[in-house]
């Protein structure tokens, strides 16, 4: 004796769910990351446009501090709860920015307090950020070589 | 003693007897519809502890606590705690039964846990092994999100198929005695598997199981979707609810007017942001708590086929690329003149 089984094969299947699935909004979704995502951006050139007419530097030196302010900003928003009900309407437009990398830094920190400051937040901070950084100075790496072979 | 009927199906001739019920829930379940219902709800998700993991803890605990508190019985009295969460090894019902001091048996079965210890409880109930049972499943949103998703906190944009998971806890206790509301039946599931990967996508993996669960209680007693007031799905969302309905159409059989899913029951979702429904071990049983029992009880139903499905991954095997595999066991609840 055999156990019953579902003539549904995998293809019925996949046809069957996809034909049902639901659609995200993408064109609002888009429109919102875009506004969200451009808004931040002329808000970071502010900053720079500010910082260089208070603090005694260049607008090219200016971006330093201006993108640190925009981290800040986005940590201070992660630990008060605020990031992702923003982010949950900006999608992309908040993640992309500096202020996605921020928020990924610090949502795992607080995630990860409780398991202590060394193994938690010290080792766990980096849970989602940490591909982003062992690739970045990967590709700075190849680069790096491949300006020394060049030039 | 339980007989076989069919492959996958029994019939109790003594059906264990639900002496009473007891559920917990959070914030958002309490702004739910069916948030009235419950014994006791929380205005947020710490509920005064350290850790959500503690707050889940606390959640399983006093609903323990109400369903023995209502079946006026002290610990000492029960004969065995089944318990079954979604965390890792189970500590939320691990450290409830420590607390509780009650031989224990944990069980994983996802979120099809709650409808496996309320089969398993009544065969043994009918084979007269420990008694009485106290039953009790639970889930947290952010113990789940952070074991299986992502940290609490951490700002991603939820796609229109997502659920989200019940926080809450629901505790059973029941006896060899007959009582109002008695299971009288059940079918245990086979594992099916249709190659879903997502573990965001937890109603379109589970869709099969509850189908062929359904299929294999139809087959198994003979009885048809008519001789049931409701067929309860645990939590399959609004996609996964869409998905078994094809499926079933598929399979030729026909339309169910009667279905309905504790992942749609818990939340309204015009005005909560829940996207596809709620899920979670507690969700289908929240929904038996909050509104099907009850109405059992009133006799507004009579008898109901509860099917609560689980997908059972593990973030191990999410993150090594394996298909998630689903099952679904379904539990006959009627309502008995006593």
């Amino acid at each position: 004796m055999q156990y019953r089984k579902l003539s549904l094969t995998r293809p019925a299947f996949d046809r069957i769910a996809s034909s049902l699935e639901p659609q995200a909004p993408t064109g609002r979704n888009c429109l919102l990351a875009f506004l969200f995502g451009g808004g931040l951006c002329a808000f970071g050139e502010l900053l720079a446009g500010l910082y260089t007419g208070t603090l005694v530097m260049t607008k090219a030196e200016a971006y330093g501090p201006a993108g640190v302010t925009l981290i800040f900003l986005a940590g201070l928003l992660t630990s008060l709860g605020v990031f992702d009900h923003i982010s949950k309407h900006a999608g992309a437009g908040t993640a992309v920015p500096i202020t996605g990398f921020a928020n990924s830094m610090v949502s795992a920190a607080l995630e990860f307090k409780k398991e202590g400051l060394i193994l938690g937040i010290g080792s766990k901070m980096f849970s989602l950020s940490g591909s982003v950084i062992t690739f970045g100075v990967v590709t700075a790496f190849v680069a790096g070589l491949l300006w020394g072979v060049v030039y | 003693m339980a007989s076989r009927t069919g492959q996958q199906s029994y019939v109790f001739e003594a059906p264990a007897g639900l002496l009473a019920f007891a559920a917990t829930a959070g914030p958002e379940e309490k702004n739910g519809p069916l948030g009235p219902a419950f014994d006791e709800t929380f205005d947020d998700l710490m509920m005064g502890e350290k850790s959500f993991e503690l707050a889940e803890r606390k959640l399983m605990t006093h609903a323990c606590t109400r369903a023995m508190e209502k079946a006026k019985l002290s610990p000492a009295d029960l004969g065995l705690f089944l318990s079954g969460d979604l965390l890792n090894q189970n500590i939320t019902g691990n450290f409830t039964a420590l607390r509780l001091g009650i031989p224990f048996f944990g069980l994983y079965n996802a979120c099809s846990s709650s409808a496996e210890m309320l089969l398993l409880a009544a065969f043994l109930l009918e084979a007269q092994g420990p008694m009485p049972i106290l039953a009790a499943v639970s889930s947290h949103f952010c113990t789940a999100e952070r074991q299986y998703r992502y940290p609490t906190e951490y700002g991603v944009k939820r796609k229109p198929f997502q659920q989200r998971t019940a926080t809450g806890a629901a505790a059973f206790v029941l006896t060899d005695a007959p009582c109002p509301i008695g299971i009288t039946g059940g079918t245990i599931g086979i594992l099916q598997d249709y190659g879903v990967k997502d573990p965001l996508n937890m109603g379109k993996a589970m869709a099969p199981a509850a189908a062929h669960t359904l299929l294999s209680h139809f087959a198994d007693t003979g009885l048809g979707p008519s001789d049931y007031d409701l067929i309860l799905t645990g939590d399959l969302g609004a996609y996964g609810q869409d998905i078994l309905r094809a499926i079933l159409k598929e399979e030729g059989f026909p339309p169910l007017g009667n279905l309905s899913d504790g992942g749609l029951m818990l939340f309204d979702r015009s005005k909560q942001d829940v996207s596809s429904g709620g899920s979670g071990c507690a969700c289908g049983a929240l929904g038996l708590c909050g509104r099907v029992l009850p109405d059992l009880l009133s006799g507004r139903l009579r008898r109901v086929l509860y099917v609560a499905t689980g997908a059972l991954m593990s973030p191990t095997s999410v993150m090594q690329k394996d298909s998630i595999p689903c099952i679904a066991h379904a539990v006959v609840l009627e309502r008995k003149e006593v």
